[in-house]
């Protein structure tokens, strides 16, 4: 199939190093122009059915953000938006681990997407109505709230303690991202000057930035702690406390899908409900035998239940995910929260029933 | 009788169509066009009906749309209220200026270090083969990473820029030098070089006239030197130096006020210059090689000095072969420069990129970065064949 030739040429391409940027970036482009010139007309079957054909889930991450998704130093993929591939995968396969991830810089990920070289992009994306609509991609819902922020090095810049002050600043910045678009908002209107030293990739933006070419990085808030971690100095560098932006993140999916889009909407849902009802990864098994109809019914262990069936999954889909990856809280507190370096605390990603934005429709 | 044998034997061969070459020939050339026609149009339509299907939004119109976004270098007037159009031409601006200026370092360092490799001077000969046998068998890509990130991260702060004379700052924002500011009357001076360079072309056609009907020489490049700057020079003295210098002064981040060349630009620049001037000094000294030495021992038997003999006999017949090889290299460099994506020059390939990632248009902006990077190649190269054939040697 052409489709899978052209996936080997991306992957190939990522080991290549010789003029590895502009063929990447070319083929990037190129890829998804000639996915769609060569894809065949007829339709296709449909995600989950390919996903179930394959054996494993293909998942577009980041190229490396600390606390979302990164490598640790075995190799292994880690963070919220790893999980929720895993989480994906345990309720097809009941198996977390039958997914293959697949590292997209911000340019990369509609056009790979699109070109269905992933089956779905868990990658500290934000939801716009712009990606929403006209680039036929599928939004599942927000898996963290996060807004734009900016950091400076407060040792070199003694004084510094609000975004604006920075007028006539140097701002390093990722392209293809709405923080690049924030950022020509914000400045216009507040009326400040700034010259942007743009890059492609995270990786080049932390070097530039580490080196001084810049005065300020500007990166969605959780962002800049996991960054502030890699950087040489990691103390003298502060984050501004303003938020410039909306950033809610989450997972997207191919539009025209209705099927795969449930699928991936409700794991995210059976994520948080489970964490609603105290369902954590220690306690699942027993939780199984709990006589609240409500547990029942979203474990699948009432009698004669559909609703994992009519989903196109099993019925113990969410006893699935929960075992691979834990609750959300769990999940949240594992790579993000205080259970990891970046120590976030929960503030508007808590529950709604703790103050916070994180809410499920009901599971009946 | 034989006379007649031969026509029936090319009457038996008429039979078939099938073995004639010259049909046969059409037949098959026919064949691939239609072939690529079908090919082309079922691409089209599979391209449109995918795009259609997948709910993606496609056409040229999105150009129009407000960017939303800033570029760091823009040669013409660019903010975030402007258009993908005006964002792209700001790409291929940049990316214009960032190969015209390498093509003419890389050609002028490319001819010193040719010639420097066949000079006598044992130290010259050896520097400039080291300098070509490292440029060469480095990738550029390299070459840009040691400018950009070796270098810059060596400079200092711009608090704790490096001062240099004549009002010029150096440090890890780039290089900043004092703009020169018109002030009231000054535009006689540019009128009085212009002048001057009218004046030096026609002195110049006048002492080859001379030279060619009496043999006697005129020093024409001092008298085009001093007409050059000496007509502007006394036309400022007319009107009483109405020149002043905007100085760069430092303020809260960086400097302020001046002219700005940002180190992306610079290591770009120079890295393309050095990659390629490494090439083009081979070219030059296969030139000069190529040029049999009986002309050089000619032009000392008839009492040229060697650097006459360099200049009027050996390099205008060694550039007849470097013409052709030079123009490829020209174009290598122009498409090299869409490696500014390594380090975020906004070329017309970064540009691009963003707004591609901004508005998911994907095929037409792919499709304008061919027809660019295209057409730039197609007019150097019509450009050098131009000067080639301009170049090729008369035969009287």
């Amino acid at each position: 199939m052409l489709s899978s030739h052209i996936k080997k040429t991306g992957n190939s391409l990522e080991k290549t190093e010789k003029g590895s940027w502009v063929m990447k970036y070319i083929i990037s482009g190129i890829l998804g122009a000639a996915a769609l010139g060569l894809m065949a007309t007829a339709a296709s079957a449909g995600t989950l059915e390919d996903v179930k054909a394959k054996g494993f889930l293909q998942c577009g991450v980041s190229t490396g953000l600390a606390g979302f998704s990164a490598p640790n130093d075995k190799g292994d993929w880690q963070g919220l938006d790893v999980d929720f591939c895993r989480a994906v995968a345990a309720a097809i396969f009941g198996d977390g681990t039958k997914v293959k991830f697949t590292p997209l810089s911000a340019k990369e990920r509609f056009t790979a997407l699109q070109s269905g070289e992933i089956d779905m992009l868990s990658r500290n994306t934000t939801w716009t109505i712009n990606r929403d609509t006209a680039l036929g991609l599928n939004f599942v819902g927000v898996t963290y709230y996060d807004g734009q922020g900016f950091m400076i090095n407060a040792k070199k810049l003694p004084g510094v303690n609000s975004a604006l002050q920075l007028s006539g600043a140097a701002v390093c910045v990722q392209t293809g991202t709405t923080t690049e678009l924030n950022l020509a908002d914000y400045f216009k209107a507040n009326k400040m000057e700034y010259s942007p030293v743009v890059f492609e990739k995270l990786e080049e933006v932390d070097a530039a930035y580490d080196a001084g070419r810049c005065d300020v990085y500007t990166t969605d808030q959780s962002g800049l702690y996991g960054i502030r971690l890699k950087l040489s100095s990691p103390d003298d560098h502060v984050v501004l406390p303003e938020i410039i932006s909306k950033e809610p993140l989450g997972p997207a999916v191919r539009q025209g899908d209705d099927k795969w889009y449930h699928i991936v909407k409700w794991v995210y849902f059976g994520l948080l409900t489970a964490e609603e009802l105290g369902i954590t990864q220690a306690n699942v098994e027993e939780m199984k035998a709990s006589g609240n109809p409500e547990i029942k019914r979203v474990l699948g262990t009432e009698a004669d239940t559909k609703i994992g069936t009519d989903l196109g999954l099993g019925n113990d889909w969410v006893v699935n995910i929960v075992k691979a990856v834990g609750n959300y809280g769990e999940v949240f507190e594992r790579n993000v929260g205080q259970g990891s370096p970046l120590k976030i605390a929960r503030g508007i990603n808590a529950l709604w029933t703790k103050g916070g934005l994180q809410y499920a429709p009901p599971i009946r | 009788m034989a006379t007649q044998d031969i026509p029936q034997d090319v009457g038996g061969g008429r039979a078939s169509l099938f073995y004639d070459p010259k049909v046969r020939g059409i037949f098959f050339q026919v064949l691939v066009i239609v072939a690529l026609v079908a090919f082309v149009y079922w691409i089209i339509g599979n391209t449109v009906e995918n795009l259609k299907r997948a709910n993606i939004a496609s056409g040229f119109a999105f150009l129009n749309g407000r960017a939303g976004f800033d570029v760091s270098d823009t040669l013409i007037a660019f903010d975030s209220d402007s258009t993908y159009r005006r964002a792209l031409l700001v790409g291929f601006i940049n990316t214009l200026v960032v190969a015209a200026a390498g093509i003419v370092t890389a050609s002028i360092l490319g001819f010193l270090i040719g010639i420097g490799r066949l000079s006598h001077n044992w130290l010259i000969r050896k520097i400039c083969t080291v300098y070509v046998e490292l440029f060469r068998n480095i990738p550029p890509l390299l070459v840009i990473f040691f400018w950009y990130f070796g270098v810059l991260s060596v400079l200092p702060l711009p608090k704790e820029s490096i001062e240099l004379p004549f009002g010029s700052f150096l440090n890890s924002r780039g290089f900043y030098f004092p703009k020169l500011v018109w002030g009231d009357g000054s535009m006689l001076v540019p009128v009085a070089l212009l002048l001057g360079l009218a004046m030096s072309w026609f002195v110049a056609r006048r002492a080859k006239q001379r030279q060619m009907a009496t043999g006697a020489t005129f020093p024409v490049f001092w008298t085009s030197l001093a007409l050059i700057v000496g007509l502007p020079f006394l036309a400022l003295v007319a009107t009483g130096f109405p020149l002043s210098f905007d100085f760069p002064q430092k303020s809260t981040f960086n400097l302020t006020g001046g002219l700005q060349i940002k180190p992306e630009f610079l290591s770009l620049y120079l890295a393309l210059s050095f990659y390629t001037a490494a090439f083009i000094a081979e070219i030059v000294r296969a030139g000069i090689r190529g040029v049999s030495s009986g002309q050089s021992e000619a032009s000392a038997a008839l009492g040229l000095r060697s650097a006459q003999a360099l200049r009027l006999v050996v390099v205008p017949q060694a550039l007849r072969i470097v013409i052709p090889p030079l123009t490829s290299q020209f174009l290598n460099l122009t498409k090299n420069s869409s490696l500014a994506i390594a380090i975020g020059y906004p070329d017309l390939v970064a540009v691009g990129g963003t707004v591609l990632n901004q508005t998911g248009q994907a095929i037409e902006i792919v499709v304008i970065w061919m027809v660019v990077y295209l057409g730039l190649s197609l007019i150097t190269s019509a450009f050098m064949n131009w000067f080639n054939a301009k170049m090729a040697l008369v035969e009287r």
